[in-house]
């Protein structure tokens, strides 16, 4: 069994960050990319664009279900709007908005919730967005990314310009573990195997992924082979890769920065109970809020590190017949 | 289509267009004809006489957008884009049936010519005013139209998107008001009332015109108004009178949401002669 050793993990730019690059880049190259916000451009890093491109930008104040109405006025006119707000207030407080103005009728709109999950700490649960993946996934049309480092973040911000209709972006607030180098290629649907492994399959999202790899490492020591899967698309699923890991390796964990009621792990078991039934076990968060305290210490509380993917991945291999 | 700004050319497609409308509802057994009534002038005057349009070529980039924000009353809509050309007459019967283009809502996915897909009230003016964003980042010329029911703004993104257009001196946006005074459950000024109303827009720093919305003189007037003003917004107050040009459906709340019988249709078109 080769050393795991391939994922040095060295700590790399918030993914909210690295969407602010990227946007910027996009302004560059397509005069047609515009941005929004509501009055948090310096946290959702919309600033940058705002900055070098203030014609392009609109500041819509603090009224989220207008930017996303706004947004999608904008997309039907042919712009390729992104607008930016925590995730927590453009998942819920515009999701009627997302709803009937840009996933019913389709129109090319780009949504970027930053500060998703748990992992926002200190301000708490009325700003923590644990059930965005589930909202957006219930849009029917709507493609819903979740980029768990900063290379990956850049590639799919531009995939996601170059698709045609409604997308969801999912990022961060803390600085997250660099996973790819640069110049990786990435497609939207497409999953990455980051690390081969025979006896369960790790299948994770966000902030969840490094925590699978190191998880793996964990599970390597104990004679344990984890295949280790990043969904950077949540919606479309890559069903093929999840029918081949439950059959090659006959268990599966799922692992997010999400409640699990909705969330990846729901979706993913959708589709081994359609193609290759097989036993999994879900690590997220469990039917409650959050609160106050420092992201390592809720990650810790909530049960969303490596050592509680190394417990599921334990607790799923007994379970294999 | 053949534009004209005559006001008798106008008034006798106004009134062909309540026919249809009534003769719609009336053939889908459900439908909302007292707020159909009532935006007849408003609806027909922009379609045939104001909008820069080509319903040859509905996408034009540099056409001006027209968005039914109170999309339950899309059977006066259907009517008057019919008549333009943009979708078939001789369907506009099958309003509210499976496979219709002519939706119970406006529906862009079945009729493409539609701005936008609307029904949920309180969302259109949001809509609006990117397309008037989109238009002024391009140095286009296109405006955009945006009819509200009085009782949908009681809706609170109205204000968002008020205070918005007003703050982004968004001029190639124009609101109109249905003013008709009744809403589902009964009169407006008895469910939410909306006065001071002019006074409501004027102070989130709109230019606001008041005018008698069956009147397609004075929407003519107001309607250039709103094109000539610089800077700012326009909200064009239309009264009017819910079930206009239909004696028992004026001023009728039954009428907000209830198909007339095939007599009560019969009546409606004799009275529309």
């Amino acid at each position: 069994m080769p050393a795991k050793t391939k994922y040095a993990l060295p700590l790399g730019a918030a993914t909210r960050e690295a969407f602010g690059k990227a946007l910027v880049e996009l302004g560059r190259t397509n005069p047609n990319v515009v941005a929004l916000d509501a009055d948090l451009s310096k946290s959702t890093y919309t600033a940058g664009f705002a900055k070098e491109f203030p014609a392009r930008f609109i500041e819509c104040g603090i009224a989220e279900a207008n930017m996303i109405a706004i947004g999608a006025g904008l997309a039907s006119a042919g712009k390729i709007p992104f607008a930016a707000s925590f995730s927590v207030f453009a998942l819920n407080k515009g999701f009627e908005q997302l709803r009937v103005t840009a996933a019913y009728p389709n129109v090319n709109l780009k949504v970027v919730g930053t500060h998703s999950g748990i992992s926002i700490g200190e301000d708490g649960p009325s700003q923590m967005s644990v059930e965005d993946l589930s909202l957006a996934c219930s849009l029917p049309g709507f493609t819903v990314i979740s980029p768990a480092d900063e290379t990956s973040m850049i590639e799919l911000v531009k995939l996601a310009a170059a698709h045609v209709g409604p997308v969801f972006i999912r990022a961060g607030r803390p600085k997250v573990a660099r996973i790819y180098e640069a110049g990786q290629q990435f497609a939207i649907g497409q999953s990455v195997e980051l690390l081969e492994g025979s006896d369960v399959t790790l299948i994770a999202t966000g902030l969840l992924v490094a925590e699978s790899i190191r998880a793996a490492e964990t599970l390597e020591a104990e004679g344990i082979s984890a295949r280790v899967i990043d969904f950077h698309t949540v919606k479309p699923l890559d069903r093929e890769a999840i029918a081949r890991a439950a059959r090659e390796t006959g268990a599966i964990v799922v692992a997010e920065e999400h409640l699990v009621d909705g969330g990846l792990g729901v979706r993913v078991a959708q589709v081994v109970a359609e193609t290759h039934p097989a036993p999994m076990e879900f690590v997220g968060i469990q039917n409650t809020y959050a609160e106050s305290a420092t992201p390592e210490q809720l990650l810790d509380k909530y049960g969303l590190l490596a050592r509680d993917v190394a417990a599921a991945a334990r607790r799923v291999v007994k379970r294999k017949r | 289509m053949q534009k004209t700004s005559d006001v008798a050319q106008l008034a006798a497609i106004t009134k062909r267009m309540r026919r249809t409308a009534i003769e719609m509802i009336t053939e889908a057994g459900s439908g909302h004809p007292g707020g159909s009534l009532s935006a007849a002038e408003i609806v027909t005057t922009l379609f045939f006489d104001v909008l820069r349009h080509d319903p040859e070529n509905p996408h034009w980039t540099d056409r001006d957008r027209f968005i039914l924000s109170k999309g339950h009353c899309c059977p006066i809509l259907y009517a008057v884009m019919a008549e333009c050309g943009y979708c078939p007459k001789d369907q506009l019967m099958t309003l509210r049936k499976l496979g219709s283009m002519y939706q119970g809502h406006p529906d862009v996915r079945f009729l493409p010519a539609l701005e936008a897909s609307t029904g949920s009230l309180g969302l259109g003016l949001s809509l609006g005013l990117g397309m008037s964003l989109a238009s002024r980042m391009n140095g286009s010329k296109s405006r955009s139209y945006v009819v509200l029911g009085d009782g949908e703004i009681q809706e609170g993104q109205i204000w968002e998107a008020a205070m918005a257009a007003a703050f982004l001196r968004v001029d190639n946006l124009a609101a109109i008001v249905d003013y008709n005074q009744i809403q589902l459950d009964g009169f407006v000024k008895d469910i939410m009332s909306l006065e001071p109303l002019a006074e409501k827009w004027r102070s989130f720093g709109w230019h606001v015109i008041e005018a008698f919305g069956h009147d397609i003189a004075a929407l003519q007037n107001a309607f250039g108004e709103a094109s000539s003003m610089k800077g700012k917004p326009t909200c064009i107050i239309a009264h009017t009178v819910k079930g206009k040009g239909v004696s028992f459906m004026e001023n009728n709340p039954k009428f907000h949401g209830t198909a007339p019988t095939r007599d009560e249709c019969a009546k409606a078109l004799q009275e529309l002669a």
